[in-house]
Order: structure tokens, then sequence, then C-alpha cells
């Protein structure tokens, strides 16, 4: 039953929140959309925290994608055993410097008056769910090996069933391994997996869905009219705008 | 030719007394709030001084502004990849103590104090922490401190100036210092705009002015390092930047932006340019000894029909054509040529100009032991002026000393002229000399001497109409809704019982 919950249905309560709360944050109060830096009141311990925490986090989630997008891709790579090796270790060091850098980052809130003072209860739950999603992954990696495989050999058909809208939940369910720790820790990962998701329109985590990639491709200068002057000066046009030109009226 | 119209200004800094209003005036309507406490869009600083933020002109160390990369320019310190890479940690951004940290007094404590023998005090707390604070440093520390060793020492500009010219500046005779207030540019290539990943800053079409949408900013905080002015601020408490609005819902009824209003010296004037958006990337790039004279070339001559042509083509309104005729920022900077753009070896293409201080002339003790006021000896020329060139040439051209000189000269020959009219004691040969070595008649120098001297406040801001109420044509047919409710109501507006 707890099983069903946490995988059959916390998968799809997490999704709903999440797109219905974004988009609506998004668009009802972009306000409050922002990454809330706090470098202007304090850099120098940043800078460590913030960068181990950031750059591991997105190797680790591009790993993760691949896993998800071409499961096989993977499964061809850890064929070789150096290959499985260069792969879990360089994993497991992108999550040790997550840990790490998530660790600098709650010093630096709970040790700097001025970021205190820029402190909300939801940087702590933020905090907390990181914290035993980063934990939870670096157990799976070190109990239940190789992680690399299993996901894309377990995870990834379990996560399509979820996207396919008919979630296999037995596959998680019903995962048998000599392991206690290494399962333990997979549901954990999961779940907190699902619980970041749901609470991403209530948290500063709004920040990565607005990530700025579109930066890429943009002209460096961005020049905005109020209104259109050619058309508006123009006597042809009588009622220029959406055309109701005078003749169809 | 893509002609397009501006907003700028002029300030004249012999005309600066220091006073600061502008900005009180501006922090009163516009960062009198929590998280922006800090922030002075409108600030005046010392020259010789380090400034606000500290020693901001420094690129080596805040990396701002445009660097010319072959026939194009790209940001110093962000852009697509400096940017990106730098996105969760800004190594180059200014932090909170580069400003200073924004305190009150605890006053009540002045009134519940207990009686004693000592004064009561009121503490300076933090406006941040709330913790009582020393105060290190604030928006103005270096006023009138011109010659101390911390700040007017620590002037950016003295790189350029060798050690001799230096000791000369702070020779006590011959101390020199003048105010340059600042505010943001509004520039024609501006950098905050293009430093900003997620598109939230954009330059307005009708008028140039630059702004921040609030609703799009999310705290990437590039803004504030590419701005080689420093004029982007982040607002730490709603995880916002902020800048100078040119207070835009002024401008848009015709009325002066508060600084410029409220300027006791009087001495910024603001109108309209016409410029030639199709130039700006060329210009931009040139080489950084004609970077000048290629800025002051994007701005087109209003009263040229060639001009005028392009502009009806581009939609300009008559009355924004007519404002960029009567123009005082055309006729200082393009008619005039005595006003300049601050560091434009920083390739923003800045609109707000300086008319450089020619600082007070000297008198010398004659032998009778009074002060030597004849004109003869009083006006004497440009080159015996207290602030070596040198100094402004780092500030105003990007190096260039005859640049300055030029301007000094102009202003030199409306002072003798306006003698020669009013003591009348300088002699026609004299005159002659400095007007034909300016190249200026008397007829110019009235002009200058009026539009600086006695203008009125209509001469000095030329706003033309925004037109803000044509926007509604873009969406509705004003027709159809005659007779109707009108255009702000959703419903009718019903009677009530
Ligand atoms: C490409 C995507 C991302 C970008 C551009 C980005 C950018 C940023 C920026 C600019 C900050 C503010 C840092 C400061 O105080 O100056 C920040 C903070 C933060 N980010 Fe990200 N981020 C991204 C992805 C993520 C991801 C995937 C996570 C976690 C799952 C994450 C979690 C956090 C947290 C927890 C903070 C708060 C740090 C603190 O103040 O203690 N970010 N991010
Ligand atoms: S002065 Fe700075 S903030 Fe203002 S437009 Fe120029 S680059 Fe942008
Ligand atoms: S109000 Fe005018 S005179 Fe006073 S400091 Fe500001 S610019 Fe200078």
């Amino acid at each position: 039953m707890l099983d069903f919950l946490l995988f059959g249905a916390l998968p799809y309560v997490a999704l709903a929140v999440m797109l219905i709360g974004s988009i609506y944050r998004y668009t009802k109060n972009g306000f409050q959309v922002s990454s809330l830096s706090s470098q202007f009141l304090e850099g120098r311990q940043l800078f460590f925290g913030s960068q181990f925490f950031h750059w591991g986090m997105i190797m680790l989630f591009l790993g993760h994608l691949i896993g998800f997008l071409i499961p096989s891709a993977v499964l061809a790579w850890n064929g070789d055993p150096v290959r499985l090796l260069v792969l879990e270790f360089s994993a497991f060091g992108f999550a040790l410097s997550s840990l790490i850098g998530i660790l600098l980052l709650i010093k630096r809130r709970l040790t700097t008056k001025r970021i205190q003072m820029v402190s909300n209860n939801m940087d702590y739950v933020v905090y907390a769910v990181i914290l035993v999603q980063i934990i939870s992954g670096l157990a799976v990696a070190y109990y239940g090996r190789w992680g690399s495989n299993w996901f894309a050999s377990v995870m990834t058909p379990y996560l399509r069933s979820v996207f396919a809208f008919n979630p296999n939940v037995d596959v998680i369910a019903q995962l048998s391994t000599s392991n206690e720790m290494a399962l333990l820790m997979v549901k954990t990962h999961i779940t907190s997996a699902f619980v970041i998701i749901g609470i991403i329109p209530f948290t500063r985590f709004v920040h990565f869905l607005v990530a700025p990639v579109d930066y890429i491709w943009r002209k460096y200068q961005l020049v905005i009219w109020n209104w259109n002057n050619k058309e508006i000066r123009n006597s042809r046009n009588y009622f220029p705008g959406k055309s109701r030109d005078f003749r169809n009226n | 030719m893509n002609v397009r119209s501006q907003i700028s200004m002029v300030f004249h800094l012999d005309k600066c007394i220091g006073c600061h209003t502008c900005s009180v005036a501006c922090k009163n309507i516009w960062t009198d709030r929590k998280g922006a406490e800090y922030m002075w869009w409108n600030n005046v600083e010392t020259k010789p001084g380090t400034g606000y933020p500290t020693k901001w002109e420094d690129q080596d160390i805040y990396q701002g502004g445009w660097v010319k990369n072959g026939d194009t320019v790209s940001l110093k310190g962000a852009g697509k990849l400096k940017g990106l890479k730098n996105i969760f940690h800004n190594p180059n951004m200014p932090v909170l103590d580069d400003y200073y940290e924004p305190w009150a007094y605890r006053y009540q404590d002045l009134f519940d104090a207990p009686e004693g023998n000592d004064q009561p005090i009121g503490r300076a707390v933090s406006l941040i922490t709330g913790e009582p604070m020393e105060i290190q440093a604030g928006p103005n520390w270096d006023d009138d401190l011109s010659g101390t060793p911390d700040y007017a020492r620590q002037d950016v500009n003295f790189k350029h100036l060798s050690k001799a010219e230096q000791e000369a500046m702070f020779q006590l005779e011959k101390m020199t210092f003048h105010y340059l207030p600042r505010i943001c540019n509004h520039c024609l290539n501006p950098a905050c705009v293009g430093s900003c990943p997620s598109g939230a800053l954009y330059k307005r079409g009708e008028d140039g002015v630059v702004l921040i949408n609030q609703e799009r900013c999310r705290a990437w905080r590039m803004c504030v390092t590419a701005c080689p002015y420093k004029k982007s601020y982040y607002n730490w408490n709603t995880g916002k930047s902020e800048k100078c609005v040119l207070c835009y819902p002024r401008l848009e009824s015709a009325q002066a932006p508060a600084c410029m209003h409220s300027c006791v010296g009087r001495i910024r004037y603001l109108g309209v340019m016409l410029y030639d958006a199709d130039q700006i990337q060329a210009v931009a790039s040139c080489d950084e000894s004609q970077i000048v004279d290629r800025h002051l070339g994007i701005y087109l001559d209003p009263h040229d029909p060639a001009v005028i042509k392009a502009a009806k083509i581009n939609g300009i309104a008559d009355s924004t054509i007519k404002a960029a005729q009567n123009s005082p920022v055309y006729k200082f900077v393009k008619e005039w040529k005595i006003a300049l753009p601050l560091h434009p070896e920083f390739r923003t293409l800045p609109n707000l100009f300086y008319v450089p201080p020619l600082l007070p002339a000297m008198a010398s003790v004659s032998e009778d032991g009074k002060y030597d006021t004849v004109s003869e000896h009083l006006l004497t020329g440009v080159e015996k002026l207290r602030v070596p060139i040198r100094y402004l040439s780092s500030l105003f051209t990007a190096g260039n000393d005859q640049k300055v000189v030029d301007v000094f000269k102009r202003l030199h020959a409306v002072r003798v002229s306006r003698r020669n009219t009013t003591v009348k004691d300088v002699s026609e040969s004299q005159l002659n000399s400095v007007m034909n070595d300016a190249g200026i008649d008397v007829h110019m120098a009235n002009a200058i001497f009026r539009l600086t001297s006695l203008a009125t406040f209509e001469e000095r801001f030329v706003i033309p109409a925004a037109h803000r109420e044509e926007a509604i044509e873009m969406l509705e047919n004003t027709g159809d809704y005659k007779g109707s409710t009108g255009f702000g109501f959703k419903e009718k507006p019903a009677r009530g019982l």
C-alpha cells in the first residue's frame, strides 16, 4: 500500500502540483520567480558552496537525463568494466561535490547574520530535501552496485511507465536485492525526488525552471517598442492596430 | 539610415555645487525602500576620488563594459560564455561593502535614556541586520576630500598621470577638485542589456530609456557586473536588480526627471537626440583613438531634410522632431562642441554628456599686495589651469588631451567675451585672438552664456510629448467605443443607490 502511494500516486500529485503551481506562479506572480541570489550580502563563502553544489548538481541531472532518454547507451558503455568504473566514480565524485557544496551553503546561511536576514523557512526545507536526496543517492551508489546499470534497466522503465500514465509500481515494490540498505535508499531517493518536484513552485527551486538557455541564441541587444510607430502614424490606416480596417467595419 | 530618438542629457560641471539635492530627490521618489537603501541611482562624487561604489571606474576589478573584438565588441566580464559560466557565483560583482552598509540611528534612545551624568546617544544600527554597527563608509564618503590619501590619491584615473603630475594636483596652493554627478547614461549600446541572461533589461524604442522588467529579472545579477558605470543595482530584499528609470512616468507627462527638476545649480539639461541606429555596432567597435568623434558622429542633424524624412519614415512624430531641433543637448554637444561623454572607452555609447570643469581662474597677488583681477592676467590661457588636462582627458575623452583643450578654449573664450561685454577691460586684439583660437564668434559665445547662466526651465528641458495616448489606437478601434462607457472601465459605471 505504501509502495503504491509513494510510487504510484505521489509522482502524479507531485507533477500536477509542480505544473499547475509553476505555471500559476510564473504567469500570475512573475515578480516572485527569482534565484534570490544572496551573493550581494556575502560572496566569499558562496563561491565554494555554490560552485561545488551547482556543478555537481547539473552534472548529476544531465547524467540522470541521459539514463532516462537513452538507457541502451548507458548499458553499452557499462559493458566494459573500466568504463563502468569511470562512470560510477565520476557520478560519485559529482555527488560528493554537491554534498560538500550544500554543507558549505548551510553553514554559510546559519552563521552569517546578513544571510539570516534574507532566509525563510522554505530555504531550510530546500536544504533538507536536497541533503536527503544527495545522501540517499550516495548510499545507493555505495550499497547497490552498480547504480548506473540499475538505473538504466529498472528505473528508466519505471519512469517511462509513469509518464505513460500506467505506473508500473511493481518494478520498484518487488525489487529484490540481498542488501536491505540499498533497497531502503533506492526508495528514499525516488520518494524525495518526487517531493522535490512537488515543492518546486513553493520554493526557490523555481529558478531552475527559468534557467536562461535562450540567452545562448538571443541577440545581445534588446529594444522593445510600446507600439508600432510606423503603423500608427500612417494616414492610410484609419484605425491601425488589430487591423479593424475602415472597410471591414 | 535608421533614425531613432533618444532622450539625452548634459551636466555642466562648472555649475555643480555638490549639494546632493539631486540624490535626495531621487532617493525620496524611488529608492526609499527595504533592499534599496544603499542604492543611489543618482549620486554625486568628488573628483579626484574613488567614487561609489569604490573604484567603480577600475574595470580590472569589476570587468564592466565592452572591449573591442575585431569589428564588433564583446562584454568584458559577462556575455554568453563568461556570464553563463559564472552564473552560480559571479566573481566580478560588487558586494554590499563595496558600496556601504546602510544605517539609521536609534533616535528613540535619546528620549528613553535614564537621567544621568552623560549625554544620551543614538547609536548607529545597520539597516540590513538591525544590529549596532561601526559606520565604515557612506554614499559620498569622499565628499570634498580632495588630497586625502585614502580617497583622492586612490583615484583610478591617476593611472594615466605621471608621478609629477599627480603631485602637482595635490600641492596646497593648486589643490583642485570638482563634483561629478552621475546617473544611468541610458546608453545606445547598453552593456547591462547585453549581459542579461533572461532578457529582462531592454531599451525602450520610443525614447531610448533603459529599463529592467521586474517580472523577468531572475537575479542572475549580470547587469550589475556589466554596467561599467555601476548604475544597475541589486536589491538584496526582493532578489531583483533595479536601475535609474529616468523618471519615465514624469517624462511621459512632460515633467523633468526629479534629479534634474530639483537641481540647485541648474547644471542639468535634457532633450532629444536623433541618431542612426544602423551605426551602433561600427561606432562601438571603432579604434579607441576615434571613439569620441565616432560617438558624437552617430547623432544626426535634426534640421537636415534628409534626416527629417528618414525620421518620418520611421514613424517619429513631428513633435519629437521639433523637440530635437530645440534640444539643448544638441546645442551643447554638436553645435558648440563643449560637452563630452564620461569614459567613452567603455564603449557603451552613453547619452549623458558633461561640460568639463574649467575650475576657478587663479588670480595672483600683485606688487601692492592686492589681488590682480585685470582680465589680461586673470583670464590667461588654458595652459595655466589648475587641473591637469591629462586628468580630465582620462575622464572624458579616452586620453585625448587635445579634445579637452578644444572645449576649454571655447569655455575660456565665452568668459573673455562676457568680460568684454560687462567689465570692458579686454583689448580688442586679445578678444579676437582668443575667439579665433577657439573657433567661435560673439554670437555663439552669447548663446552659450545664455543657456549656461540664464536659461529658463523650458529652455533647459525640452521634453517631447510621449504620445502615450496613441498607444490605445494599436489595440482598439477608438471609433467603436464612441458613446460607450470609456476605455478604462470594464463595465458600465452604474450609479449607486
Ligand atoms: C542551470 C540551472 C541553474 C542555475 C542557472 C542556477 C542558478 C542559481 C543562482 C544564480 C543561485 C543564487 C546564488 C547566489 O546566492 O548568488 C542559485 C541558488 C541555489 N540553487 Fe541554483 N541554479 C540552477 C540549478 C539548480 C538545481 C538543479 C538545484 C537543486 C536541485 C539548485 C539549487 C539551488 C539552491 C538550493 C540555491 C540556494 C543556495 C543558497 O543560497 O544557499 N539550483 N542557483
Ligand atoms: S549606464 Fe549602465 S545601466 Fe545605464 S544603460 Fe549604460 S550600461 Fe546600462
Ligand atoms: S542638485 Fe545639481 S548642483 Fe546639487 S549636487 Fe546635484 S547636480 Fe550638483
